[in-house]
């Protein structure tokens, strides 16, 4: 399935409706980087990837991993509205008799690997292309990194990696919206420039508007043809698309904790009340 | 004793794997030379992925291979590993995927190299992890047999392997089958549960306790996780006192997980013989084992110790 510009934006709200529903409901969970990466996610699965829903362990699909485990609504909502799992399955996300664990499991359809823990999944995905190389198959695997994430030497260790093997044949993203736990990245562990650093371990880096799908589309078509791993560092917003979750460190991991402020977000996200 | 080295035989037995499985690929982290992964290398240049000085990269591309249907071997130093036993707990583990975890120079057997070389903490570390299996060989037999056992594994394995040449106690037709422990020599007195270079000297340690009327039970517990219980209980039984003996940690290792079988099936005096609660140290291999009082001298006297204490059933 193709979607064009227009179904794109109406594909990004309606996960991120489902987004603050399922952290509302489970009243816990991290609203903030799954807005922020639901416009990546939206046309990575709705656009760009080789993918079948009704096939999800076909050999030949393109994998990705979601190495910011943490954004689990994110993957979760676009899993379902892509058609892996029912849609209602997203109202037990964190609950005990679901298969919807707080991060992100294999458990659930469409998911390849389970994250959460962060630093390991640009690694996994270094595995993942020298599988697909060894094996002659001509998957992509897409890694989605958070920036904060950048702090873990494994990241660096497995770009090193890459650079070594010349996987041609991996993408990742980098959400940099710029905030973690404790506050604004650049206070709790500035990176001088992310984007000549990583370029110096050997990768070809594009940088974009994490929101703007025309941007995200070319610069994933560029890592297809490009004949080095690709970085694309993606500009976002934490909290893309509710006023006060945005830029909003304290909704990294929190729910809006009223039916009020529940109410308001998802007006602000479309829903017709 | 003939003895042979366990790395070198990991390392021309993974070559033997490679020739008949096109889908072994082994990683190391620029120890290849010294876990003889460099066999492999030779031969699969293009299966071999020396990861350089960087175990969590080595790790968590592992988890990668795996996940896509590979099979890899994941070789360094025993210590350096444990640097990433989170990445082993969340990438391998939790995932639930075969990566064959085979590390050399464990335990105090690393010598000179000293405290900072030798690890005496890792199978109790490994353990304690779901879903991995923690087997530790007892000569170059035992370890032919185990990495060919690797070869179609379905969850996580650590084997832990130790530098020194070990004396070989194991007949050729010998072959390793996971949870299991083998008697390798039946006795009523006293029961010695071994593993690794210890099963070697229990077995002396036999010997000269049958000059003093001791009729010895040895055996050999490759597989601490899982443990052959039915063993365990079967020795409590028959030969009322059971001292275990391994070249780690009396925390955690064999000689912990053998008392909890024993302390909850059928309780009897047990003693542990490893090392307690402390570093290593430089020194010849073989001159550590007398000096952390693990040599076969002292299972000699741990033995004569037990069989002098009043049983439990007499206490009662």
């Amino acid at each position: 399935m193709e979607a064009t510009q227009i179904d794109l934006s109406d594909i990004a709200l309606k996960i991120r409706r489902e987004i603050i529903r399922m952290v509302y409901n489970a009243q816990s969970g991290h609203p903030g980087g799954s807005l922020s990466v639901t416009d990546i996610l939206t046309v990575l699965y709705f656009k760009e990837m080789n993918i079948d829903p009704n096939k999800p362990k076909d050999p030949k699909r393109d994998r990705l991993i979601l190495s910011k485990g943490h954004a689990s609504p994110a993957l979760y909502a676009t899993l379902a509205i892509r058609g892996f799992f029912p849609v209602s399955d997203l109202s037990g996300f964190r609950k005990l008799d679901s298969h919807l664990e707080g991060h992100v499991t294999r458990e659930v359809p469409g998911v390849e690997v389970s994250t959460g823990s962060l630093g390991q999944g640009l690694g996994i995905g270094v595995g993942m292309a020298l599988a697909g190389r060894l094996d002659g198959m001509q998957y992509r695997v897409y890694v989605i990194l958070g920036d904060g994430e950048m702090e873990e030497g494994n990241v660096w260790e497995s770009l090193m990696a890459g650079y070594k093997y010349n996987l041609n044949n991996i993408t990742a993203i980098l959400d940099k919206n710029g905030i973690q736990l404790d506050g604004y990245t650049k206070d709790i562990m500035p990176m001088h420039d992310i984007k000549s650093m990583v370029e110096s371990f050997g990768w070809n880096v594009i940088e974009i508007d994490g929101h703007n799908y025309d941007q995200i589309h070319e610069a994933v078509q560029a890592s297809k043809n490009s004949d080095r791993p690709t970085f694309i560092i993606a500009n976002t917003v934490k909290g893309k698309g509710v006023d006060f979750m945005e830029n909003n460190p304290k909704y990294h991991g929190s729910p809006p904790e009223s039916k009020e402020l529940f109410e308001r977000a998802m007006k602000q996200l479309g829903e017709q009340i | 004793m003939k003895t042979e080295s366990l790395r070198d035989t990991y390392g021309k037995e993974l070559v033997e794997l490679g020739r008949k499985d096109p889908d072994i690929v082994v990683l190391d982290a620029d120890l290849s030379s010294s876990t003889k992964t460099g066999y492999f290398a030779k031969e699969f240049p293009e299966r071999f992925f020396n990861m350089g000085i960087s175990e969590q990269s080595m790790v968590t591309t592992a988890a990668g291979l795996a996940i896509s249907g590979k099979k890899p071997f994941v070789s360094t130093f025993a210590i350096f590993l444990m640097r990433t036993y989170e990445q082993i707990r969340q990438s391998i583990c939790y995932n639930d995927v075969p990566v064959r975890f085979v590390v050399t120079h464990g335990g105090i057997t690393v010598g000179e190299d000293g405290a900072t070389h030798q690890i005496v903490e890792d199978v109790g570390i490994m353990s304690g992890l779901p879903n991995m299996s923690v087997i530790v060989p007892s000569d170059s037999v035992e370890t032919k047999s185990v990495i060919d056992y690797l070869e179609n594994i379905k969850h996580p394995h650590y084997v832990r392997l130790s530098r020194e040449k070990f004396p070989v106690i194991n007949d050729l037709s010998y072959e390793f089958k996971i949870g299991r422990g083998y008697v390798v020599k039946d006795g009523s007195d006293a029961t010695v549960i071994a593993n690794g270079i210890m099963v070697s000297k229990a077995l002396e340690a036999a010997n000269a306790l049958k000059d003093k009327g001791i009729d010895l039970r040895i055996i050999n517990m490759p597989s601490v996780k899982p443990i052959d219980k039915d063993i365990i209980i079967k020795a409590a039984r028959e030969t009322g006192r059971i001292i275990t003996a391994e070249e780690h940690s009396i925390y955690n290792g064999l000689g912990s997980r053998v008392s909890e079988v024993v302390s909850e099936n059928y309780p009897v005096i047990v003693k542990r013989i490893g090392m307690r609660d402390t570093f290593g140290k430089s020194g010849k291999a073989m001159e550590l084992f007398s000096y952390f009082h693990m040599d076969v001298k002292d299972i000699i006297d741990y033995v004569i110790q037990s069989l002098e204490e009043k049983s439990y059933e007499n206490i009662s």
